[in-house]
């Protein structure tokens, strides 16, 4: 056995080699773990792009009278009666008109081809706006209508002309008509506002589907759960942290604690909807619920991030206050709480980002309910985001994949948002001592 | 104490919910088959008519019949979606609970079709060459042996050489059941099976001989040919994606919504369309209900409205729009507007 500094032992040799499997061990679970989650964000992200643009067609349609109201006279009751078809009928003549007037070549399209071309939604926002303004009847006005799914989605590679040849929806006349169109400015691709604003669609029209309700929806929730978890999980908190005598019933509680913590989120959900549905009597698809029974979920789950707050703040700022005749309750609102302030709202915007992205308790409760009216607050039916991700994945129009994949991106902008947030009120009023 | 204060009204807003009653909205459930017709009725009935857009949700088809017995009130359901025929069960429950007058209303039949990947090879299969494939035991010499065949040219030397495998709906689907009526059985009566499994069962008399060997027709093999997929048909159609060589069941509007992407298989030559099965040559074909409480009529606003827009014929006729997206007309929806519009009753099962 060699004895020089300069030479290593076998003893060395062999624990540098241990030390440098595990520095190797270790790099290869960070680049594994990046490597799924760039495939992850690439993946969605290269499917759910395309939900943000939309292909828009504008063009003069003419509100025919003898169509929209027979008889004259704008009676309101009589011009309700009128329905969607024939709006979408109205809006097929306008096409084909645009299209004679531009000189486009339409052989082989039929007026029922121009019609497949038109999202049906156009068809209701125009009977919509007809209604609202019975003036316009008779008159030519210009209107924006959204392409139909097949057509947008010839636009984002989803559709070719090789696949309209089999497909029933669509055809390849459309299409190269389409981008006649295009060329001449009657069709464009926009930023598609209409995602974050209308309601969800059926399955015939997915270029309609939007994420407005479920977005009204989680907010309501969010809001609800805010308002009840803040102070009653930080009531428990103080409660048990500066209050309550250390004895077996606290140890007790302590640990049921965090044990619901660790509860699986469905079974909130099925207590849920035994005692707010079925017990107490509130309604299906009410955010009511959802933000209820999120807010048992999340209660826990803010619970201990408080005490944990609440203990980091150091007994001599405790034992200072009482000692120049601080009471107990002063102690704690004039001195302990604001120093664990943004602990407590750190672990409050980590529990509700938490709560943002949960769908399984919201499937038992309803939440899952195909909804097209905005709600008019906590008690009528509502979607929320995680939830309309489900949704749309189980649609068979093959448009709906896009839109589950955009409405994940927006999910994730909200939880990146709030968990922002959470770091820079840590990075900002944290104190150490 | 603000944050007490608004504790306090929120709880106080709940109670008052409890209390307050007039749902304006249709509620509806059921069936995730029938799911995307009545997301598209309920979508043209809320733009058309003067009632706000019913709420539908899926969750299967005994689901939504079990939610529709449990009782008549504000916090039930009006109606349920389903794509198998009301059990005497879901009757007996209903009673129970107060739900005395159910409506029966029947606007459409749903054809369930074999595909694979666009590109693979063309499929002319018979119920008897999808027992014979994936069927457990298949008959040879007048005696059953385990399934071995491994490739589709060993079933039926005129099918492609390539090898089997399917994706077929897990029991829990509604879809399953056709599929174990009209395909399995239908195949092992064709190829002999049944009549062995019938002369070999030890059941005591007919009725229960019988019973065994269509329990026997419907047992798959488990040497991982035949796949079940508890999902929907959008994860069948992933995996076809993925094992292009796969063949899986589909409901027809599905496979009609994704023509770029599936080819359909013949069965028993016949290619299955909206015509053929209407008149009835294509085999496997379900009919799609729907059950409304009657008792909720005039008190939920609207579902009179809803059940008639349903079957009216812009939406469930010929030409309506529930044809367009892929169901088959009922030849006899004329006589079921009447019955809806009548109010009938459904009388006891057969």
């Amino acid at each position: 056995m060699s004895s020089s500094l300069f030479t290593q032992d076998a003893r060395t040799t062999a624990r540098n080699a241990a030390e440098r499997r595990f520095r190797a061990c270790g790099l290869a679970a960070i680049v594994l773990a990046l490597a799924a989650l760039v495939w992850l964000l690439i993946s969605i992200f290269s499917a759910g792009a395309p939900a943000f643009r939309q292909a828009f067609m504008t063009f003069p349609v003419t509100l025919d009278e003898k169509a929209l109201d027979k008889e004259g006279g704008r009676d309101p009751a009589k011009l309700s009666k009128v329905t969607t078809v024939s709006y979408a009928k109205l809006l097929a003549l306008g096409l084909k008109a645009k299209a004679e007037d531009l000189g486009l070549e339409t052989t082989g399209m039929k007026s029922k081809d121009f019609a497949k071309m038109i999202s049906e939604e156009s068809a209701a926002s125009l009977r919509d706006r007809v209604l609202a303004d019975p003036t316009l009847i008779g008159q030519t006005i210009e209107f924006t209508v959204l392409a139909s799914g097949r057509v947008d989605g010839y636009y984002k590679g989803r559709v070719t002309m090789k696949t309209a040849v089999k497909d029933k929806n669509t055809s390849p006349e459309q299409l190269a008509l389409a981008d006649k169109l295009r060329a001449a400015g009657v069709l464009d691709i926009r930023f598609n506002w209409g995602f974050f604003t209308m309601p969800d669609a059926s399955d015939k029209r997915p270029e309609a589907a939007g994420l407005g309700i479920a977005i009204v929806g989680s907010f309501l929730m969010m809001a609800l759960v805010l308002v009840l978890s803040l102070p009653i999980g930080v009531a428990a908190s103080v409660y048990l942290e500066e209050f309550a005598p250390k004895n077996r019933w606290t140890d007790l509680i302590e640990v049921n604690i965090s044990n619901l913590a660790a509860v699986p989120s469905i079974v909130y959900g099925i207590l849920g909807l035994s005692i707010f549905i079925n017990f107490v009597g509130l309604p299906q698809s009410a955010p009511i619920v959802g933000g209820l029974v999120l807010t048992l979920m999340t209660l826990p789950r803010i619970i201990i991030p408080t005490r944990a707050a609440l203990k980091a703040v150091p007994p001599s700022i405790r034992d200072a206050a009482l000692g120049v005749g601080a009471s107990p309750l002063q102690m704690v609102f004039h001195h302990v709480l604001p120093l664990a302030m943004p602990g407590i709202l750190t672990g409050m915007i980590i529990g509700l980002a938490q709560a943002l992205g949960e769908s399984a308790p919201l499937l038992l409760i309803g939440m899952v309910a195909f909804v097209r009216d905005f709600p008019g607050g906590f008690f009528d039916p509502a979607a929320a985001l995680p939830v309309q991700v489900y949704n749309w994945t189980v649609r068979g129009d093959p448009g709906f994949v896009e839109r589950a994949s955009g409405a994940i991106i927006v999910l994730l902008i909200f939880l990146l948002i709030m968990n922002a947030v959470a770091i820079v009120l840590r990075r900002r009023f944290e104190r150490r001592w | 104490m603000t944050s007490l204060k608004l504790t306090a009204s929120v709880l106080a807003l709940a109670a008052a919910a409890t209390a307050a009653d007039a749902r304006d909205q249709l509620q509806i459930a059921g069936s995730s088959t029938v799911l995307p017709y009545a997301t598209i009725v309920a979508e043209a009935f809320g733009e058309n008519a003067d009632f706000p857009t019913p709420v539908v949700e899926g969750g299967g088809s005994g689901a939504g019949r079990k939610k529709m017995c449990e009782g008549v009130g504000e916090n039930t359901i009006d109606v349920a979606n389903s794509s198998s025929r009301i059990k005497q069960s879901d009757i007996d429950l209903c009673k129970e609970n107060g739900v005395t007058d159910i409506m029966e209303v029947r606007f459409g039949y749903d054809g369930i079709v074999f595909a694979s990947d666009i590109d693979g090879a063309d499929f002319a299969l018979t119920p008897a060459d999808i027992y014979n494939a994936i069927g457990a035991e298949v008959a040879k010499d007048g005696a059953m042996v385990a399934n071995t065949a491994k490739n589709w040219a060993e079933v039926n030397a005129s099918l492609p050489a390539q090898e089997i495998a399917m994706f077929v709906p897990g029991t829990k689907h509604g879809t399953r059941e056709v599929f174990d009526v009209k395909v399995l059985e239908e195949g092992c009566k064709a190829t002999g099976a049944y009549d062995i499994f019938f002369a070999a069962s030890a059941g005591a008399d007919d009725d229960a001989k019988k019973k065994e060997a269509v329990e026997k027709c419907v047992t798959l093999r488990t040497d991982g040919v035949s796949v079940d997929i508890d999902g929907d048909y959008t994860e069948t159609l992933a995996r076809i994606e993925a094992n292009k060589i796969a063949i899986g069941v589909f409901g027809l509007s599905f496979s009609e919504n994704n023509t770029d992407k599936l080819k359909v298989a013949t069965i028993n030559g016949v290619v299955p369309t909206v015509e053929t099965i209407s008149v009835g040559d294509y085999p496997v074909s379900r009919p799609l209900y729907f059950y409304v409480k009657k008792q909720h009529i005039g008190v939920v606003p609207g579902l009179k409205e809803y059940v008639e827009f349903f079957v009216s014929d812009e939406m469930s006729g010929p030409d309506g729009a529930l044809v367009e997206y892929g169901l088959v007309p009922d030849p006899a929806l004329a006589e079921t507007q009447a019955a809806v519009a009548a109010e009938t009753v459904m009388g006891p099962l057969e």
